[in-house]
């Protein structure tokens, strides 16, 4: 993975200094909540129902096991012992003191962490593939871009104030498991007719009150002018995007309303009187940043693996596992594991400092010291040998590790909602609990095949509901939460908005709901259609049916 | 009424303000030097600039564009760009346009909703002058200006970005 050098190191001790006389200043009484407010959040530091949380970036999803410990340390030491892992591929503490924040602050910036941009109306974490640098699928790999946007985006002089916060994913595998096209920004790596790279521009996706999948308004962008184009599209929008009305504010606002061709020519037109011998990064410095992620010491190794093959014959529990958590890579004998956050009775996305340990222990002996949070709230070990997954199993279940259930009906995108959430007007977790109950028996499961169900607190949409093959959004119907059901998101390469079942269902009808939803999916469903595939073909009607029929 | 911190040679120290701003209602006075709105600067500022010689300084709204000046930058003698509230960023790059595609060597003056927490910012995109709303002493302003030893990405200012250090 990327390795920061002094001047990297510098500036997050002169970011951590910065905060820790501003807290200082808070507690003196000196800023008043309202003064402190905009400066503990450029912080990431929220202040929440219960208490503050504090937001730390994961650039891109990519950790190494010193730094998956320190968080665990911190979760012990500062919070209830434990973190969640969030859409955007970073985690937050839900129980922080204020006065400790300056101190996790330095802790987390001995290892290169830091909680830079992880609120405040600027350029976000950049998320990306966390099979980035492990799969064969990618035409390059995105951790270099996402890594020279990590550089140009920080503290940014001109686009720290913009109308809205702006987040921008990059994929390079034609599976997307960025969810780049409801983004503010998608970049989708391609590989052009003569060979050279170029990134597909989509601008103005995004989900919240108003979702949209993201038009493309630029089909082949030559990478080494990303950042100049950026500059034009990141410039067009702090001048010209709303600033009256924070719900109309998003980047896809002003797309919408220009209509993404005159968005487009506006840009261009911006991007022509960008001088790229200042805006854009030298191929020395492309050059450098590529060379950091090259480094991966891959061993030469047979495709086949005797003790994996005779693992998985012999353990039908690893079997299943293998089924559903491991992917391939790119390199024989490597394999790409998940580790599911998503077990019975868990939070979604928790993991305890405990869980934490046993990840970076098996990131460091088993998986060339890399880890990777996805967007679905879930982690990675993006190269395991293949010799070694009946250990690295076995430890995982050891550590309530190896739910097999990535893609499964119980994988389930949750917000925090009302369990801790000032916006939320419904619980999200409790749903995504008691769903994943009814879905206990991993052979139906199995059966019932990839199923992403998503789960909102708020209109917000923090839980990706829009882009769910069932999407679930708590609403407060007279102080009662209720859930609005919808049917056939998606936020990968097929990105859709669902749409929406019927009336909102009480909360102990949920679970028992998208039961009826899959009852109806598996009577018509045809031959290797998953739910979505199913949902497009007949359309509402007959799932509507099963869910509200009984009913009346 | 703010008073001003000029910056010169990275020191931000307390300057004499030769300027009054002028709402668009208030009379011209007989002398002196003079901010005016864009569209008074638009109505009036040929006469003001031909008949006497005072300076003449424009102030430019968030939503206003830079663009419309550039013809008339050489005789300028400052632009005031507006934060109407400190999260408005249209300045910043009101600034970076005025000093990177205009070459503008005028003074560039943040007024309105200006705090010191927004200094490291400002001094990267151009602007030279501050009238800052949360009472920052020219000592608290050099400070937050150079809280950062190292900056990420080319702007206004003459600091080398990470990369070129690195290349250095």
């Amino acid at each position: 993975m990327y390795q920061y050098d002094l001047i990297d190191r510098e500036f997050l001790a002169d970011r951590s200094a910065e905060f820790r006389g501003q807290v200082a200043r808070r507690l003196s009484g000196e800023l008043t909540e309202d003064q402190f407010k905009p400066l503990r959040l450029m912080n990431g530091l929220y202040l929440q129902l219960h208490a503050y949380m504090l937001r730390i970036a994961i650039p891109y999803g990519s950790l190494n096991p010193s730094q998956l410990r320190r968080l665990a340390e911190i979760a012990r030491d500062y919070d209830k012992g434990y973190g969640h892992f969030t859409t955007r591929q970073n985690i937050q503490f839900n129980w922080i003191k204020l006065k400790d924040a300056p101190d996790i602050l330095d802790k987390l910036a001995e290892v290169d962490l830091h909680a830079i941009q992880t609120s405040g109306n600027c350029i976000r974490n950049t998320t990306s593939d966390p099979y980035a640098g492990a799969t064969a699928e990618e035409v390059d790999d995105p951790r270099v871009w996402c890594e020279v946007i990590r550089q140009w985006s920080t503290l940014h002089p001109e686009f720290s104030f913009l109308p809205r916060k702006f987040k921008i994913a990059i994929t390079a595998s034609a599976k997307d498991r960025t969810a780049a096209k409801v983004h503010d920004i998608g970049l989708l790596l391609r590989q052009g007719r003569d060979g050279r790279l170029g990134f597909e521009v989509i601008v103005g996706g995004g989900q919240g009150r108003t979702p949209y999948v993201g038009p493309t308004i630029k089909e082949f962008l030559p990478t080494d002018r990303l950042l100049s184009y950026l500059e034009a599209v990141l410039r067009v929008y702090n001048r010209h995007g709303r600033r009256d009305n924070i719900y109309k504010a998003r980047i896809k606002i002003l797309v919408a309303a220009l209509g993404a061709e005159e968005f487009a020519r506006q840009v261009e037109e911006e991007w022509a009187k960008i001088d790229p011998a200042r805006a854009d990064l030298p191929a020395s410095e492309l050059a450098r940043i590529r060379a950091a992620f090259a480094k991966t010491p891959f061993e030469t190794l047979p495709a086949r693996s005797e003790t994996f093959e005779v693992a998985k014959a012999g353990d039908a529990a690893f079997a299943r596992f293998v089924r559903n958590n491991v992917r391939d890579h790119k390199k024989p004998g490597y394999a790409i594991v998940e580790i599911s956050l998503k077990a019975q009775a868990q939070t979604p996305g928790d993991a305890s400092a405990d869980q934490l340990e046993v990840v970076a222990d098996l990131a460091e002996r088993y998986g060339l010291n890399d880890l990777r949070v996805t967007h679905a709230q879930n982690l990675v070990l993006p190269h395991v040998k293949l010799d070694d997954l009946p250990t690295v199993f076995a430890a995982l279940q050891a550590a309530n590790l190896a739910t097999p259930n990535i893609d499964l009906v119980s994988d389930i995108i949750a917000c925090p909602g009302l369990d801790y959430c000032a916006l939320a007007n419904a619980r999200a977790i409790p749903i995504a609990q008691d769903i994943a109950r009814q879905f206990a028996d991993l052979d139906r499961a199995e059966r019932v095949g990839e199923l992403k169900i998503k789960i909102s607190g708020c209109i917000n949409a923090c839980g990706h509901h829009h882009v769910a093959h069932i999407g679930i959004l708590g609403v407060d119907k007279k102080g009662e939460e209720f859930y609005q059901l919808s049917l056939g998101g998606s936020g990968a390469e097929d990105a859709s908005i669902g749409k929406i079942l019927g009336p909102a269902l009480p909360a102990d009808r949920v679970a028992t709901a998208v039961d009826q939803l899959v009852g109806a999916y598996l009577g018509i469903r045809a031959d290797g259609e998953r739910f979505l595939d199913t949902y497009r073909r007949v359309g509402l009607e007959p799932f509507k049916e099963a869910v509200y029929a009984q009913a009346d | 009424m703010p008073r001003l911190i000029e910056l010169a040679d990275g020191e931000a120290r307390w300057a004499e303000d030769g300027f009054v701003h002028l709402a668009d209602e208030d009379p011209i006075p007989e002398t002196g030097d003079v901010i005016l709105s864009l569209a008074r600067f638009e109505a009036e500022g040929d006469a003001l600039l031909s008949s006497n010689a005072r300076r003449v300084g424009v102030r430019i709204e968030s939503h206003e564009e830079v663009e419309v000046l550039a013809y008339d930058l050489p005789r300028i003698a400052l632009v005031a760009l507006a934060f109407p509230k400190f999260r408005d960023g249209r300045a910043y790059t009101s600034a970076r346009l005025l000093r990177e595609r205009f070459g503008y060597p005028g003074q560039i003056r943040a007024v309105g909703d200006v705090l010191q927490e927004q200094a490291g910012f400002m001094v990267r995109c151009g602007f030279d002058a501050f009238e800052p709303a949360d009472g920052a002493s020219p000592e608290a302003w050099t400070k937050a200006a150079r809280r950062f030893r190292h900056v990420y990405q080319r702007a206004a200012d003459d600091r080398p970005a990470a990369f070129e250090e690195r290349a250095s």
